[in-house]
């Protein structure tokens, strides 16, 4: 165990030179090669928000909007129907038992079927249809509802993409999590808490006119302004979808911060229509169920431009000139988990951590050399070289570390010596029994070895499932911890191992051997 | 080695001792339970920073007493002016919560407040959390049985996992004996302590085997001393090097590790205990012999 071939000592110091150099990366910003260990929210401030989509909302939209095809094919095929009524998860409808058939083969059409979308992917409908008695049942599928929960998904990350970026945070991270979350990462962000507020609105925006009378197909909203009840038209004239553009503005004559959107060409065509039709009615600006301002109709506006204001802040005025042109969420979102820190909380914990380590290092360092004296040195040395080894592949792998990662540093440095005090305690037994020197370190190495790989993949083993379970922080601790065990193991079997054999062949006259 | 210490010798008292130690452990579990925090009980916590280092904690507490914020709980954390604030609300509820609570104890306190960190869990995540994190800590007990099972017999394996199982009823016990705030990195620690614990045991189950092929005469038992007796001066080098790193983390390592590093060497000592006082007399129950071991190995 103690002879070396030229070619692997050269390798060994090689692999840690090459350690040392990503290491000293992290030093000074290079060009060359731009990697580096991140740190942490929890190190280096910032937000971590985790949020869900609702698609109850949207699965009783979607519903809704089934209801005039189905009834237009029923028409179409001459099927009679009665009791026709939407609940928020079905549709329920009376049909005669003869004529069910019927309306079976057409709701199941893969061709040109403009009720019940066939999804080729699951080789599903996203509909399903149910009788009971001479009752029909429509409902989403469960493929169906999983097709809508993913499109829905992925258009709110889109979206939350959008807002973020338009915010101009540096280095945001989106992520799918699961089939209903999002995980939004922001660091160094100063102001989370409009952050927050933008990503929670769904900014469904609608334009309605207001009427006089609250009949059917109308519904009582409040003026955010001056808390005054309105009544307003279901029916939407533009909607979000229309507009092109929003930006934030100051009003000529008034000086108030305004919002000037642009219309599409549709959005144009009937807005002109519409403010040409009821010119001095009040048209309501609806955003997300509330009413923004609901101004009168003075003039005609066929420009497919114009203004929205409500008595805003610059700040307002800007953020929701922000939410409109990013567009409207397909479903609710809510906020199921937050985690922010200060930068200056993340600084003490990096001066904290950095402290407690080099006091763990400097108290590991002298006992290991108390108690080996000179082999207590080779042990020393290998840690250090451990350590560089550490970082340099956290940096390879451009790892995130974190507090409790700082944390498994320090923990592995404690147990890192472990393999070489059980190499050199074996040695010490072998010594006892064995008159050549060199055949006792030659055993102790050997006999330790299973013991040692034994011992080290217990715990490889815990930070492997810490970090498939763990999140954020915790899994900064399994990395560092895993990553600890490896270097540990090449630091002792071939750093420490090389250095041991070298003052052992050297030292012909066994000066050194008081273990 | 000549300071021969006779472990099995108190290996029965020790046995009974663990057993009292795990069965009072289950009833706290059982009756008092352990004190979640933030990550599984959902809720709110704030760490905030008052320059004004005239405000106490009563003044905080009782400036806080307000209906609409429910159960608020203020302690003292670190330095001076420094305070930990939880509340059992949290921003699932309304999504502006952290906002108002922000603005209600600037206001109230009047002084320049620094909100050093906010943490705001909803219930159905916490739960979640809670579940993930028992099963991360089960997960991993059954990957090491699985491992020492392939490595050793079953009756070390068994031996291992009691030792670990034991290790984990006890230190949970002991978080619930103190009221000892339970979260995430508590169970990274946990996690840890099992690792550790296992990598003790293995040491020592080493030295066993080996020993079992070496001497056919004498009973298991002796076998266990002399095998732990030659591992000693290991088990205590790597614990105290161990301890010396956690030692340096829980006093200079800053409030937020400090429950952490505490769990951890609560743990590194219960883990050294077990692996010497439970993994090795379980093998003696089982009547592990020289015979037991496999053909491949002899």
């Amino acid at each position: 165990m103690l002879s070396f071939t030229k070619i692997k000592v050269l390798s060994i110091y090689l692999i840690l030179l090459s350690a040392i150099f990503f290491a000293s990366l992290n030093l000074k910003n290079n060009n060359l090669i731009d990697k580096k260990v991140n740190l942490g929210l929890d190190l280096q401030g910032g937000s971590y928000i985790l949020l869900e989509i609702d698609t109850n909302p949207l699965i009783n939209q979607k519903l809704q909007s089934k209801v005039l095809p189905i009834k237009k094919l029923l028409y179409v095929n001459k099927i009679n129907f009665k009791d026709f009524t939407i609940s928020p998860d079905n549709i329920s409808l009376t049909i005669d038992k003869e004529k069910q058939n019927k309306f079976k083969n057409l709701f199941f059409k893969q061709q040109e079927n403009t009720v019940n979308n066939f999804i080729p992917e699951y080789n599903k409908f996203e509909l399903n249809l149910e009788f009971s008695q001479n009752k029909a049942f429509i409902q989403f599928s469960n493929f169906g509802l999983v097709s809508l929960n993913n499109t829905a998904l992925k258009q709110s990350i889109e979206i939350i993409r959008r807002r973020i970026d338009d915010v101009g945070t540096k280095d945001p991270t989106i992520l799918q999590r699961g089939d209903k979350r999002i995980l939004v990462e922001l660091p160094g962000i100063d102001d989370p808490e409009r952050v927050k507020e933008l990503l929670g609105k769904t900014a469904q925006l609608t334009f309605r006119l207001v009427s006089k009378d609250d009949g059917f197909g109308s519904e009582k909203l409040i003026l955010s302004e001056n808390n005054e009840e309105l009544t307003v038209n279901k029916r939407v004239v533009i909607s979000g979808d229309n507009l092109v553009d929003a930006q934030p503005q100051f009003d000529n004559e008034s000086n108030q911060p305004i919002v000037r959107f642009t219309l599409d060409r549709l959005g144009a065509q009937r807005f002109g229509k519409i403010t040409t039709e009821n010119v001095g009615s009040r048209l309501a600006i609806v955003l997300d169920n509330s009413v923004i301002s609901a101004p009168q109709i003075r003039e005609a506006i066929t420009g497919g431009t114009g203004t929205i204001s409500g008595g805003f802040s610059f700040q307002e005025s800007t953020d929701l000139a922000l939410l409109l042109r990013s567009g409207a969420l397909p479903a609710p979102i809510n906020i199921v988990e937050e985690r922010t820190v200060g930068p200056d909380l993340g600084q003490d914990s990096i001066d904290a951590g950095v402290f407690s380590l080099i006091v763990g290092f400097i108290l590991v360092i002298i006992f290991m050399f108390i108690k080996y004296r000179i082999f207590g040195l080779v042990s020393n040395i290998s840690l250090i070289a451990n350590l560089f080894m550490m970082v340099g592949i956290l940096t390879i792998l451009e790892a995130t570390l974190t507090l409790p990662g700082i944390a498994g540093i320090i923990l592995t440095v404690g147990m890192a010596v472990d393999s070489n005090v059980l190499i050199y305690e074996r040695i010490k037994e072998e010594l006892k029994t064995e008159k050549l020197i060199i055949h006792a370190f030659d055993t102790g190495y050997n006999k330790a070895k299973i013991t040692v790989i034994d011992a080290n993949v217990t715990t490889l083993i815990a930070a492997v499932i810490l970090f498939i379970f763990g999140s954020g922080p915790v899994k900064g601790f399994a990395v560092t911890l895993g990553v600890g065990i490896i270097t540990t193991l090449f630091s002792a079997y071939f750093i420490a191992r090389h250095l041991t054999s070298v003052i052992v062949l050297n030292d012909k006259e066994g000066k050194y051997f008081k273990l | 080695m000549n300071n021969k210490i006779n472990f099995s010798k108190i290996f029965k008292v020790a046995n009974i001792f663990s057993l009292l130690a795990v069965l009072v452990s289950i009833l706290f579990l059982f009756f008092k339970g352990l004190n979640y925090g933030v990550d599984f009980k959902g809720g709110t916590l704030l760490e905030i920073r008052i320059e004004n280092k005239n405000i106490q904690i009563q003044d905080i507490r009782s400036s806080l007493n307000l209906p609409e914020l429910g159960d608020v709980n203020v302690k003292q954390f670190g330095k001076e002016g420094d305070f930990l604030i939880k509340f059992e609300k949290n921003a699932n509820e309304n999504e502006k919560f952290t906002t108002d609570l922000k603005n209600i104890i600037s206001k109230k306190i009047g002084s320049a407040v620094n909100f050093r960190r906010v943490e705001s869990v909803g219930p159905k995540v916490s739960s979640e959390l809670l579940k993930q994190g028992l099963t991360a800590i089960v997960l991993s007990l059954a990957a090491m049985l699985f491992y020492i099972w392939i490595r050793f017999e079953w009756q070390f394996s068994l031996g291992a996992i009691m030792a670990l199982i034991h290790d984990v009823i006890i230190t949970l016990g002991i978080f619930s004996i103190l009221s000892f705030e339970v979260n995430l990195s508590i169970v990274a620690a946990v996690l840890t302590i099992v690792g550790y614990s296992m990598n003790d045991t293995v040491v020592i189950f080493d030295r066993i085997r080996e020993n079992l092929l070496k001497y056919s005469k004498i009973s298991t038992n002796e076998i266990s001393d002399i095998s732990i007796n030659e591992t000693l001066s290991r088990t205590v080098i790597t614990s105290l090097t161990t301890l010396f790193a956690l030692v340096s983390i829980f006093i200079l390592g800053g409030e937020i590790l400090r429950g952490f590093s505490f769990a951890m060497i609560l743990g590194v000592l219960i883990g050294t205990y077990s692996s010497i006082f439970v993994a090795s007399p379980v093998l003696n129950y089982f009547k592990v012999t020289q015979k037991t071991l496999s053909k491949e190995e002899i």
